[in-house]
């Protein structure tokens, strides 16, 4: 009995063996010398895991329904490993030559990402609130991961508290909805909630996705965004525009779903009502924005309203777009910093857009990879981008949404403008200082890929909508 | 008689105040930490009340979970605290402004 459960378990339990064990043994032998090693293992790791993962199959519950085993917790932890995996590896060099490579940093990503994993299969209040907090607090430490800067240590005092503050609030709904419901399990829940809830139930349904939409980064609960974005180290920036979105957005399916199905018409205008939001200050904030990671940080803003759009359809569809959605925006997030993660003149990191002017004359490669990139964020067709968008505008309109379908074409007309700029910078600008010539082929292999799939995936979605679908039938019974 | 409404009011009082303590408070970050402190207590009554109302033990031990994360969660928020400081040279609420736009 207890042997079937941990073994649903096993790759959280390895993953967390693995992060004290790691954390213990650098220690013990060369701290930070072994960083780079970690590093690379770490990444391994995940990759493996991820596969693992994806080869299991069916439905699994464990600890009493506590954590649940399915093709949607599935799909969302290999892109959560997957990506992370790609951006440790991609920090590697960057960390390593501004000194920076602490070997608590692959063990905290590591950490983060076995609570990033329980989120995604929670099937109960208290696996969530867990899953929740042992994500955030490694984040917050990893946002304040260069101690001797100003800008850092304030990133990670801003993400803490205003991290805190969300955690009480969706903590405070917890409670409200295992009074009411008189159980913390989402089955249990489900019964309790069933055509009408008692205004209680709702109340606590209120908190829980005020808090949740923190961590998604939603309008209203965005603030923190720009600040910590901008402060944090880059690899961490690109960290936290990733892996993270993805758990917290598949915590949202799982409790508006595994929870909360039975009052859908309830949360549905919530969950529009932030989409459209956060689509459309996302695409206005961006535009006076000269600091590219701050303007990735409104970017990731209305990429969260598309996604929630999906959500806000309440069908089967919608799950499934709002998956593939994540996945394409994960992908070209990883490529996107690639590249920011190469900016640099005179061995400082640049983050002012004018400083890539005239970017193209010396690097055409890359500079065409991020042309694709900008134009796949902004959905211009071809691109994988434009179907991502495609598919969570036609479930939002097939699920009754028209309005919010319309607003969210409005807003991505509007958010084009500060990606096109950028590709105006890199051809078009005038002469300055040039950047560095960028060196890490790491970096230069990941924005190629990363462009690569934005094309060539438009012909096959590399399979993933079939995965998605799957994925989404498995989330709503 | 004390019923359950009277836990469940002050537990919601102090969570008001927590959030008010966190947003009004110009001073002292320390005193958003006790903020964030008493936001999460407030929350242990709440649950502690409902389990003893609904005679389940399952809302204890999310308090006990609650305030296992509570202290690692001060922790945290003091280690960053400390660096800060050393960078900034105060912890004045005001002057966590280096970033902003």
């Amino acid at each position: 009995m207890i042997q079937a459960d941990l073994n649903i378990l096993l790759p959280e339990i390895v993953l967390a063996v693995y992060a004290m064990l790691g954390l213990l043994g650098a220690v013990y032998t060369g701290k930070d010398r072994m960083a780079g090693m970690l590093v690379w293992l770490t990444a391994g790791l995940f990759v493996a895991l991820a596969f693992y993962i994806a080869s299991a199959t069916g439905t699994r519950t464990a600890f009493g329904g506590m954590f649940i085993d399915d093709g949607f917790a599935r799909f969302a932890k290999v892109t959560i490993l997957l990506s992370a995996a790609a951006v440790l590896v991609m920090s590697q060099d960057y960390m390593a030559r501004r000194n920076l490579l602490k070997f608590e940093y692959p063990m905290l990503v590591t950490l983060a990402a076995v609570g990033m994993m329980v989120m995604v299969s929670a099937g109960d209040l208290m696996a969530l609130y867990m899953g929740l907090e042992l994500q955030s607090l490694a984040l917050y430490v990893i946002a304040a991961l260069r101690r001797d800067s100003v800008k850092s240590t304030e990133a990670g005092l801003k993400y803490f508290v205003l991290g805190a503050l969300s955690s009480g609030l969706l903590l405070y709904g917890a409670s409200l909805v295992y009074g009411f419901a008189g159980t913390t399990s989402f089955a249990g829940i489900i019964t309790a909630a069933e055509g009408h809830a008692p205004l209680g139930l709702l109340l606590g349904l209120v908190f829980v996705i005020s808090g949740m939409a923190f961590k998604i980064s939603a309008v209203p609960f965005h603030m923190w965004t720009p600040d910590v974005y901008e402060g944090a180290p880059t690899p961490v920036t690109a960290f936290f525009a990733t892996a993270p979105k993805m758990a917290a957005m598949g915590l949202f399916a799982r409790v508006v779903y595994d929870a909360f199905g039975g009052i859908m018409s309830d949360w549905q205008q919530i969950v529009a009502l932030l989409s459209v939001l956060s689509m459309f200050l996302g695409a206005v904030a961006a535009i006076g924005q000269r600091d590219i990671k701050r303007l990735m940080a409104y970017s990731s803003i209305a990429h969260m309203g598309y996604a929630l759009m999906g959500l806000a359809a309440g069908t089967e569809l919608g799950v499934q777009s709002m998956l593939i959605y994540m996945a394409i925006y994960v992908t070209m997030n990883v490529g996107t910093f690639a590249f920011i993660l190469s900016m640099s003149r005179d061995g400082q990191p640049v983050t002012d857009i004018q400083g890539l002017n005239m970017y193209a004359r010396a690097n055409p490669v890359r500079a065409l990879s991020m042309l694709v990139l900008l134009f796949s964020l902004a959905g211009v067709p071809p691109f994988l981008g434009f179907f991502g968008k495609f598919y969570v505008l036609r479930a939002a309109y097939e699920g009754g949404l028209a309005w919010l379908a319309i607003a969210g074409v409005v807003a991505s007309v509007i958010g084009a403008y500060y990606y096109l700029r950028i590709v105006f910078f890199m051809y078009f600008g005038e002469e300055r200082e040039p950047l560095d010539r960028p060196q890490s082929p790491v970096l230069w292999g990941f924005l190629v890929a990363s462009a690569g799939v934005m094309t060539v995936g438009i012909v096959f979605l590399f399979g993933i909508e079939n995965v998605a679908q799957a994925a989404a039938l498995s989330l709503i019974k | 008689m004390i019923g359950l409404e009277h836990y469940l009011t002050v537990a919601a009082a102090l969570f008001v105040i927590g959030i008010f303590g966190l947003f009004l408070n110009r001073k002292n970050v320390i005193i958003l930490l006790m903020s964030i402190e008493l936001m999460l207590l407030s929350v242990n009554i709440n649950l502690v009340a409902f389990s003893s109302y609904l005679g389940d033990l399952v809302g204890q031990i999310f308090t006990l979970f609650v305030l296992t994360v509570a202290a690692a969660e001060a922790a945290i928020g003091l280690a960053i605290l400390v660096c800060f400081f050393r960078n900034r040279g105060t912890i004045a609420v005001e002057d966590v402004n280096v970033m902003k736009g």
